[in-house]
């Protein structure tokens, strides 16, 4: 049975702030969500298009250092762009290949968490924890939300809408 | 073999041209040509940002966390280091790794030199491969290769897919595993697994037969260009085991010249920095490895791909001998140094990899329970795989306390890293002296460079940068000119 709803985080634990996405996972892992599917990657790669399959919502969530903080939500829209020539895709990529290979991509969402140092092996900075806090806020309010519609309410800021 | 171009006679009067970073390798690199006003080529420069940082990382860690620890450090070959780091610990601990322990790590390795090559030639290279170094921009990527070729495109997800599947069940998870520890792997394979992995490995085999005659045809239909792009020839360094077959996991170092003469063979890697030094040189902070013998004009050197399928003597499994055979016959040998020779010889050893993943699945060790072992403690521990990219070296000493006191790690890349800087020279002399410069002429470049399938070792990503900036500065370090990528991939000023 494919859970409906799929949250992939994704990050290096060791690199400072980009641990935020695995570590946001990892708080979720607690909660013991029914109908969830938690998974956690370094970087988005192709073959984790095969991972949307028979979903209804997707969430991705990513440590940034060009949002504003605390985090971004947004909807996400399959779309090209130059992170297929690289070894880490941008979730739209990863929409973008599935829509390719095996048709309408479910419904996505990014939810971008600000980020301020990504240094191997120093740990979460001090903003970042507080950041991380408020995004574990969001998700939980997610997770209890039924509808597209409903999260699309928690989307921010506004002129990010569809 | 020389250094012409590595360093011009007089860089103050001629303008700098910036390619940075490179896509389609991992990580972080940069490429500098310096031009006259005629556009005659004086200089050119492939520089990377190596592992900074990791020896104060791990630095002070018992040894048992470093196998974990290192996966860390790449986002792309995390195995490779955990299972490079698991050989030095199992030389700590004295281990001789048990039958199951040792086939176990083998088909992990499997798993990700199969998923590695199949994300290289399907997605990184094959645009170029199947539309041109010069074709359009907008579509010299893999989803334009859906669009033309989905069944190829379908084909890399599933068996990139597949080589992550196997990396699952032998490390325990689908990232971070801890299959693999000092002294053996902490879980053999269940009867379930076995299956789940037996049910799809014929497809397998079928697919990546189907990946070396795409590559073979690509190559042939235009063997003068194939070989001839960014040629030159050097000496090679893979492991090899005791019969001379390719083993991508465990053996003695073998290094042929470019003549394909030994210059040492069945080597201990124990003491590896008795044939290998690393040189530094002030204009890149990554080393440039030698072999000590030849001298540092003369002892630079390939690994990977190429290297492990020229040095070896045979391939051990049936399918992939033959493919090499053919490879090597090839128009008298000619393709043996080319660089894009890289790309046939990758599809060979993924090729190589289906097989011997559906052998030791029909092997009941990997069933068996006897996982661990131990001898003699050492406070020194040494360990090489051939990694996907090439050669890999994992050093480590400890303290009485067991915590690691040094580290030194010299990665696939480091050892390709003046080769890479030929390759550069090369392409830049054959298709941009004297040229306007162009995104086709500069993706010839980062073709060159991509056949090497670099791993620059970032794991870290963010949201919103740019990929491939390209500038041009006069000789008073003024921008003149400025070429960026924007994110639908088109190019503009």
């Amino acid at each position: 049975m494919i859970a409906p709803l799929l949250i992939f985080a994704y990050g290096n634990p060791s690199r400072g702030d980009d641990a935020l996405g695995p570590m946001l996972l990892e708080r979720l892992e607690t909660l013991n969500l029914p109908e969830v599917e938690l998974l956690t990657d370094f970087q988005l790669q192709v073959e984790h298009a095969i991972d949307l399959q028979g979903r209804e919502r997707v969430l991705f969530i990513d440590a940034s250092v060009s949002c504003p903080p605390p985090f971004v939500l947004s909807r996400l829209a399959a779309a090209k762009d130059s992170s297929f020539s690289s070894h880490a895709m941008s979730p739209r990529a990863v929409l973008q290949a599935y829509h390719e290979l095996y048709g309408e991509a479910p419904r996505a969402w990014l939810l971008a968490v600000r980020g301020e140092t990504f240094e191997l092996g120093e740990p979460l900075s001090t903003a970042a924890a507080a950041y991380l806090e408020q995004a574990f806020a969001l998700l939980q309010k997610l997770c209890a939300s039924p509808s597209h519609e409903a999260w699309d309410q928690f989307i921010m800021p506004p002129t990010q809408n569809p | 073999m020389t250094f012409e171009l590595e360093t011009a006679a007089n860089p103050e009067n001629l303008k700098r041209v910036v390619i940075e970073p490179v896509t389609r390798v991992e990580g972080h690199g940069k490429v500098t040509l310096l031009l006259d006003e005629d556009n005659r080529i004086h200089q050119a420069r492939f520089h990377i940002v190596e592992f900074r940082g990791f020896e104060k990382f791990i630095q002070g860690r018992p040894y048992t966390e470093v196998p974990v620890l290192v996966q860390r450090l790449c986002g792309i070959c995390p195995v490779s280091h955990h299972l490079a780091a698991s050989k030095a610990m199992d030389m700590i601990i004295g281990a001789q790794l048990t039958p199951s322990a040792e086939k176990l790590r083998r088909l992990m390795h499997f798993g990700q030199v199969m998923q590695s090559h199949a994300l290289h030639f399907f997605y990184l290279a094959s645009p170029d491969l199947l539309f041109g170094f010069d074709s359009e921009i907008a579509t010299r990527n893999i989803v334009g290769v859906a669009a033309a070729y989905p069944e190829i495109a379908r084909q890399g997800v599933a068996l990139r897919k597949y080589g992550q599947e196997v990396i699952r069940l032998t490390a325990g998870k689908r990232i971070h595993g801890t299959g693999a520890i000092p002294g053996g792997v902490n879980k053999n394979l269940t009867l379930a697994e076995r299956d789940f992995l037996l049910k799809d490995i014929e497809q397998m085999i079928v697919w990546s037969q189907g990946a070396v005659d795409l590559i073979k045809k690509i190559y042939c239909e235009r063997p003068e260009f194939h070989n001839g792009f960014g040629y030159y020839r050097s000496s090679f360094m893979s492991l090899v085991r005791p019969d001379g077959a390719l083993d991508l996991y465990h053996g003695g170092l073998r290094a042929r010249d470019e003549h394909d003469q030994d210059i040492f063979d069945h080597l201990d890697y124990g003491h590896y920095w008795d044939y290998v030094h690393e040189e530094v040189k002030p204009w890149s902070y990554m080393k440039f490895p030698f072999i000590r013998s030849r001298g540092r004009e003369e002892g630079w050197y390939r690994v990977g791909p190429l290297a492990r399928v020229n040095n070896c003597d045979f391939i051990p499994t049936p399918l992939a001998e033959v493919e090499r055979r053919i490879f090597k016959a090839f128009d008298g040998g000619s393709a043996t140094q080319a660089t894009l020779a890289y790309h046939w010889t990758r599809m060979i050893e993924m090729l190589h990899c289906a097989e011997g993943i559906q052998d030791l699945l029909h092997d009941d060790d990997l069933l068996g329970d006897d996982l661990l072992s131990q001898g003699e403690r050492a406070l020194r521990g040494v360990g090489v795989i051939e990694a996907p990219r090439g050669t890999l070296i994992h050093h480590y000493r400890i303290n009485e306390d067991e915590q690691i006191v040094r580290a030194n790690l010299i990665v696939s890349t480091t050892h390709n890293n003046q080769a890479m800087n030929e390759a550069v020279r090369q392409v830049a002399l054959q298709y941009l002296d004297g040229k306007e410069l162009t995104e086709g002429l500069l993706n010839h470049i980062e073709v060159a460079i991509r056949a090497f399938d670099p791993c620059l070792s970032c794991a870290t990503h963010a949201v919103g940068k740019m990929p491939l900036e390209v500038e041009l500065i006069d000789a008073e370090g003024k921008e003149i000119d400025r070429l960026v990528r924007n994110s639908s991939g088109a190019c503009g000023v």
